[in-house]
């Protein structure tokens, strides 16, 4: 095994008493003060992630459109320059390579923003892919650090160390070039928490400094830096989904119940035909919310059962931290999808009894 | 602390003739993050050394606790149903089960807390 990757705020992490863990070949703080404590600043003040293991592609070309356009299975052509959208990218028969972000710079230059998890097997995808395009592919995962101040603070206590007007960042839109605390940063108005916030991409040099400076800014505001373990619950709770867990290689977009970002009518894209047949054909599975009638936590991958046979398996659960209830994420055959429906949960060797909820947990936060 | 004994699975033992008190270490309480939910056995449960006898469950992830001595289960703690925080709170106050020990030489196994000390910070 080779030894985990540091960010450029690993010392910071250990500073604030972040326990530490290997995330996807990463060492990041799991926690600092609790999980429960960083969700519940995140959802009433705010918190601030280093998410520098994220990955960064540069497309930019004469045919940079039409084979970002050609890659996902969103439609890019509605993009105006600095607005973004959330897509996947297939493979032909429909299983998901990764979920992303796309950043259109301009109509020749975009931004794709993609797992840390799957960063090479993306980049060698896109490459595969990119052949019959007129297209620079630029891995620069190693260059950017990122991190994501999210929560109904967030730009309040951001709007304290620019000159640039936040509020004209609208949701989904970015700005590049915009001084905080003296570095030069790209910043979004995006996340992964349900709330408001943005994610700000800048040079490693300048991490400690802008980091230190967020935290300073928010102190009033009761900030809290925030580690993975309320990053996953943040997301769960929004019904944002995480590749290997709701999303993967064998399971479609509609299937995850995200069809809004298939756009089946433009022209080809990778997975088009696979997918326009399955919507068709009718799906077999979905993905649906449930929540514990018994009293246990589903976990990631424990067996769905109904009527005395495996019918899925939960993709993420938790002891929600908002809600206070037992709710998680399962595959499921398509029978076993409407509301009300009972399921029961293999929790180790018992089987507890759920109920099919809907998958809108909680109201999300975003300022549109 | 002095009088408990140790395993390399983080509990402690408290003995008291036959009967040991059993429960997680301050230090793994803290390796496990705010504890939500404790599933226990029942009374009565026989468990061989070694044995999962019972889950701790963090926000996070479900742990296993190992028995560091076999024996019978003659008595749960009901308090951690509904407040598991309290392992958090007080590690080595809060004992999890008590087990009726049916071959105390394997108490000579487990560690002594300077022992224990030094295993932690290996």
């Amino acid at each position: 095994m080779t030894e985990p990757r540091k960010t450029s705020l690993f010392d910071v992490h250990k500073n604030h008493g972040g326990k530490i863990i290997d995330f996807s070949g990463w060492s990041l703080p799991v926690e600092y003060d609790g999980i429960s404590a960083e969700h519940e600043a995140v959802r009433t003040a705010a918190g601030l992630f280093d998410v520098s293991h994220m990955g960064e592609v540069e497309v930019s070309g004469k045919n940079a459109f039409e084979f970002v356009q050609y890659l996902v299975t969103n439609d890019i052509s509605v993009l105006e320059d600095n607005q973004i959208i959330y897509t996947f990218m297939c493979y032909p028969h429909g299983g998901i390579v990764d979920d992303l972000l796309v950043y259109r710079f301009n109509k020749d230059h975009y931004y794709l923003v993609i797992n840390a998890s799957n960063v090479d097997k993306d980049y060698q995808w896109m490459l595969e892919n990119a052949k019959e395009f007129e297209v620079e592919l630029k891995n620069v995962s190693d260059e950017v650090s990122e991190m994501a101040l999210q929560g109904p603070k967030a730009e309040e206590i951001l709007q304290k160390l620019t000159g640039t007007n936040l509020s004209e960042i609208k949701f989904f839109y970015c700005k590049r070039d915009v001084n905080v605390a003296g570095a030069n940063c790209m910043i979004s108005r995006t996340g992964y928490t349900g709330e408001d916030g943005f994610e700000i991409y800048l040079n490693h040099r300048d991490a400690v400094k802008v980091w230190d400076a967020i935290i300073e800014a928010g102190k009033e505001y009761g900030i809290k830096p925030a580690g993975l373990g309320a990053r996953d619950t943040l997301r769960f709770e929004a019904t944002l989904p995480l590749y290997g867990n709701e999303i993967n290689e064998d399971i479609t977009p509609l299937e995850a119940g995200f069809g809004m970002f298939v756009k089946l009518n433009k022209d080809n894209f990778i997975g088009k035909e696979a997918l326009a047949k399955q919507k068709e054909e009718g799906l077999k599975r979905k993905i649906v919310g449930f929540e514990m009638i018994d009293k246990g936590i589903p976990r990631h991958g424990y067996p769905v059962v109904a009527d005395g046979k495996e019918i899925g398996f939960v993709t993420t659960g938790y002891l929600s931290p908002t809600l206070n209830k037992y709710i998680g994420l399962a595959l499921v055959e398509t029978a076993y999808t409407e509301l009300g429906t009972q399921l029961e949960i293999q929790v180790r060797k018992r089987l507890m009894k759920a109920n099919v909820i809907s998958k809108r947990f909680l109201q999300k936060n975003y300022k549109k | 602390m002095s009088n408990l004994l140790f395993s390399t699975d983080h509990e402690w033992v408290k003995v008291e003739g036959n009967v040991a008190y059993i429960g997680i270490t301050d230090y793994a309480q803290k390796q496990l993050g705010e504890i939500v939910y404790v599933e226990l056995p029942e009374v009565d449960d026989a468990f061989e050394k070694g044995d999962s006898f019972g889950v701790i469950e963090s926000v996070k992830a479900a742990s296993d606790a190992y028995i560091p001595v076999t024996g019978k289960i003659v008595e749960i703690n009901e308090e951690l149903v509904d407040s598991p925080q309290l392992v958090n709170e007080d590690a080595f106050g809060n004992w999890i089960v008590k087990v009726e020990m049916s071959d105390l030489s394997e108490l000579e196994e487990l560690m002594n807390s300077q022992q224990y000390e030094a295993y932690c910070e290996e």
